[in-house]
């Protein structure tokens, strides 16, 4: 899986987005975020709303400039290049949408949506053609031919996202950020997009950056997951890793937290911490998770904790760990 | 395309939304009324040379002035022995072709303005609105006057005023419409797959803007017919003896004791156009909402 | 069995319009007991909501009607009261909680009035000192400094927020809490925390529940009796054993179950159920779930299956027919 180790697909370094409020405060919405991501590999990105999560991803693909840092696809910075040059550059790294409603323009039918794409890229010569390869898409993501007149308001929620996803995959795209693509829609039809998600994976070899709050989700998708909390990430380190040994005293508190369909851990505490998310506002130094922390000490407060791997591909930031690790 | 299309599965039928726009404005008995009359009014008025020669409009008579409606002159005749069915006849010409036209123009400068404001927001944001600001500090018809006494009242002085006057409400109405717009996703999806600024606004924002612009131009139209007929009133339209309804209205009030009907047609003309005018905006405005879609 | 607090029966829902007719609920039974849980489970448009508001009333008057059925709240008929009847029973004895915190509050009146104009509703000559005790008294209850009373909820945060409107909801005490998905707009944690506030008040207070989620994870943590919702009809209920301990199933609950990735054990692909909820203007003839059933057999299609009940559960599938007890491989070679 991890075959062609010394160039990642995506690199960010020290990535960091500011957003500047009225009045002059600022929200840290990613803060120095490191991470490697090698070609068919699916990270997952957790985390509460307000961590970042979603900024992330569209900063990586500079739907938002980042404020400073550096992004490397296949090794080469785009962080400085052209609008002209990044517009060809998208044709590799495409994002679906969580929203199936506000993604899709309500005024354009589904075979105009899905051949949008290659008509900004000419990709093709005629529309014939072009059509013919939106139809070929349709068939890939299991959307009937009878829709492709169809407005995306007469679909349902599955279908829609089926529009998206189709959409992000008109390019052949080498890398796709998938913003949270299953959590407006139902149970039974979630299933049916992640199954599908998983067999394009496999078919086309996509790269994925997967972004969700779902645990399930992400640990049934992802092979490495990042847990992000106010903007920096708390634990990184390979999905079965995390799940069986978590060390950061915030992804406990997660994992604990998802109220899993088994009634034999009915009655187990599973409210951990206590409060809810400070604000990303103007963030004081010290460790961002101190104060919802039981296990907090002094130099949680005075320090900023730095992310080091504590077992292979496993890297938490918090002194507690690191404190551990000195004693053993 | 279309039969080399429907080979692979694929179907058009781009219309479908047009139609199911005109269902809808159907349903509204006022929207259909007010388009009943419209069509009368631009039928009269584009024909107007067949009904009542122009010659009719212009040309005094003192000996015939001031009758009351006899079958010679249906609406009766003027202070200048004209007649009247001829001049409101040929006197909503100018009137709503002035009205439609400076529509157009304050629409189109309004809108690009607006766009622009909201998409690229920032300093050129902060320019556009804040000069927009010193232009709507000024009263309408102060502003109007200004620039009809600089430029002399002629046809096309008249168009730059009115479309000056009016173009800051698009500025402002589709600013917000696309602030509100490029905020969605597909604006964004549409950034994602490689969509230059100008394409994304161009087939993605203003088409998503244009119900709101559409039903605002139409009320637009009538606002404008009622105040270029304020401004003909007040002397600053059409000189005469074009035939112009504010202008009739203005001539009336003199005699409006003595011959009431001198007031009263040309009034008509203005509330009965304003009134279709504003019935089919209405119209519109609930068949292009997306939220009343069923 | 134990007294029961509310019992629905045979209950269907319509909604009409000049186009369309849509069957939102179709001839539901559903009964809670005093002090239960009832876990109401089913996807978007199941009738799940709509089966809430009929409870109370509170259908759309234009488009929604009750077809038929009756709804008995203690042994009186709530769908015969009149306007001002329900009104005492609406946030009195039968309290409901929605989704989005948001909409449920004025934006424009600090909390301590909106909980105290619950309070006084349904208890006219409280003084003024004691509507104030209750508000503190209330507040605490759901975990919130009563000194933030004087606050404006667009203070407080999303978690913060459903905790000032359960605590208007549980203001007069009442018997039944009806939950449309209270959990659902928040953060895992702050779910978690939700959860167990509810759970704990539920306990001290003895207040029945009818707890509405499309989320099993939910069920499994607090409700002690399931109905799973599909199109309008309970295709299963029974009590959380005989749903996540069970043997037997219909085939819609047993898909749900599949579509949810698994937390403890890694499976390459879900189990998800194909196709779509069928349109509610036109419903198939027979099984309601037989378009996306993979045991579907020919009666399936043209029958519609009668509920067969063993002592706490009870299914609506043919493959149940006559008996409860029923192993899985025949249904399937059944089918070939």
């Amino acid at each position: 899986m991890k075959n062609n180790k010394s160039t990642p697909l995506i690199e960010t370094i020290g990535l960091r987005k500011l957003f500047k409020l009225n009045g002059g405060a600022r929200l840290h919405a990613v803060d120095g975020i490191n991470l490697k991501i090698y070609p068919g590999e699916t990270v997952g990105v957790v985390g509460e709303s307000g961590c970042g999560k979603s900024t992330l991803g569209r900063t990586i693909l500079r739907l938002i400039e980042p404020t400073s840092g550096q992004i490397l696809y296949n090794g080469s910075d785009i962080t400085k290049i052209s609008a002209g040059k990044m517009r060809e550059m998208r044709k590799d790294l495409q994002i679906i949408f969580q929203d199936p409603y506000s993604s899709i323009d309500p005024r354009k039918s589904v075979i105009d949506i899905i051949a949008e794409y290659m008509f900004i890229h000419k990709v093709y010569k005629n529309k014939i053609d072009t059509y013919n390869r939106a139809a070929e898409l349709m068939d890939l993501v299991g959307l009937a031919r009878r829709y492709s007149s169809s407005y995306a308001h007469e679909l349902d929620g599955g279908r829609r996202q089926r529009i998206g996803i189709a959409r992000a995959l008109s390019l052949n795209p080498k890398f796709i950020v998938c913003d949270e693509p299953v959590s407006a829609l139902d149970v039974s039809i979630q299933a049916q997009i992640l199954n599908l998600l998983m067999d394009l994976e496999e078919e086309l070899g996509l790269t994925y950056m997967f972004v969700t709050h779902n645990l399930s989700v992400v640990k049934h998708i992802s092979t490495k997951i990042m847990v992000m909390y106010l903007g920096k990430c708390v634990e990184m380190a390979s999905s079965d890793e995390l799940f069986q040994n978590p060390m950061h005293p915030y992804t406990k508190a997660l994992l604990k937290a998802i109220p899993e369909p088994d009634i034999s851990k009915r009655d187990e505490e599973f409210a951990l911490i206590k409060g809810e998310v400070s604000s990303p506002i103007n963030v004081k130094p010290g460790c961002r998770f101190a104060k919802r922390c039981d296990f907090c000490f002094d130099r949680c407060i005075q320090e900023d904790p730095n992310l080091t791997e504590v077992s292979y591909e496993h890297f938490v930031s918090c002194f507690l760990v690191e404190k551990n690790k000195v004693e053993k | 395309m279309d039969n080399v299309m429907r080979n692979s599965g694929i179907s058009f039928k781009k219309q479908s939304q047009t139609k199911e726009i005109w269902r809808r404005f159907k349903k509204s008995k006022g929207a259909v009324i007010g388009l009943v009359m419209l069509v009368i009014i631009l039928m009269i008025l584009l024909f107007a040379d067949f009904i009542a020669p122009y010659t009719a409009a212009t040309k005094q008579n003192l000996a015939n002035k001031l009758q009351g409606p006899s079958l010679a002159h249906l609406f009766g005749t003027d202070s200048y022995g004209r007649d009247v069915f001829a001049r409101i006849v040929h006197g909503g010409r100018t009137s709503i072709l002035i009205a439609i036209l400076s529509t157009i123009s304050s629409c189109i400068i309004g809108s690009a303005l607006g766009a622009i404001a909201g998409y690229f927001g920032g300093k050129i944001d902060s320019i556009i609105m804040r000069s927009l600001d010193i232009f709507m500090s000024v009263p309408d018809i102060l502003f109007t006057m200004a620039v009809v006494f600089a430029l002399g009242a002629n046809f096309v002085n008249l168009l730059v005023a009115l479309t000056l006057a009016y173009f800051t409400n698009y500025v402002r109405l589709v600013r917000s419409q696309v602030l509100n717009l490029a905020e969605l996703d597909y604006v964004e999806a549409a950034r994602a797959g490689g969509a230059s600024s100008a394409r994304i606004i161009a087939s993605h924002i203003l088409p998503n803007a244009m119900g709101v612009i559409i039903v605002n131009t139409t009320l637009n139209v009538s606002k404008i017919i009622l105040y270029e007929s304020t401004l003909s009133f007040l002397g600053l339209g059409m000189p005469p003896p074009a035939p112009e309804w504010g202008l009739m209205l203005s001539e009336a009030r003199e005699f409006m004791r003595t011959s009431p009907h001198l007031l009263f047609f040309p009034a008509m003309a203005i509330v009965l156009t304003a009134c279709s005018v504003n019935l089919i905006g209405d119209g519109l405005r609930d068949a292009l909402d997306p939220h009343l879609k069923s | 069995m134990n007294e029961l607090i509310l019992d629905i029966d045979d209950l269907s829902v319509i909604y009409k319009t000049d186009l369309e007719t849509v069957k939102a609920v179709n001839g539901i039974n559903l009964k809670i007991g005093k002090g239960k849980t009832l876990g109401l489970v089913g996807e978007t448009g199941a009738g799940k909501t709509t089966t809430a508001l009929s409870i109370l009333k509170l259908l759309p008057e234009n488009t929604g009607k009750v077809t038929s059925g009756n709804v008995k709240f203690e042994g009186t008929n709530l769908l015969e009261m009149n306007e001002h009847e329900i009104r005492e029973i609406r946030g009195g004895q039968i309290a409901m909680v929605f989704q989005d915190p948001m909409t449920s509050l004025n934006p424009v009146m600090t909390v301590g009035d909106q909980i105290a104009e619950a309070i006084i509703m349904h208890n006219e000559g409280l003084s003024k000192g004691e509507i104030e005790k209750r508000i503190d008294e209330k507040l605490t209850m759901v975990g919130i400094l009563p000194s933030r009373k004087t606050e404006y909820p667009h203070q407080f945060s999303g978690g913060m927020k459903q905790r000032v409107v359960i605590a208007m909801a549980l203001a007069c005490e009442p018997k039944l809490l009806i939950a449309d998905e209270p959990t659902t707009a928040l953060d895992v944690t702050i779910q978690a925390q939700v959860l167990m506030m509810i759970k704990e008040l539920r306990n001290r207070l003895g207040t029945s529940m009818l707890m509405i989620t499309h989320d099993l994870g939910v069920v499994a943590k607090i409700c002690d009796d399931v109905a799973v919702m599909y199109a309008g009809e309970i295709v299963e209920a029974g009590t959380v054993h005989d749903i996540f301990l069970g043997e037997d199933h219909h085939p819609y609950t047993e898909g749900l179950f599949g579509s949810i990735p698994n937390l403890s054990s890694r499976t390459k692909r879900l189990n998800s159920i194909p196709g779509l909820m069928p349109d509610p203007t036109n419903l198939p003839e027979g099984c309601i779930f037989a378009p996306r059933c993979k045991y579907c057999m020919d009666i399936c299609i043209r029958v519609h299956p009668n509920t067969v009940f063993d002592e706490t559960h009870s299914l609506k599938c043919h493959l149940f027919d006559g008996k409860l007890r029923r192993d899985k491989q025949e249904g399937k070679s059944e089918k070939q």
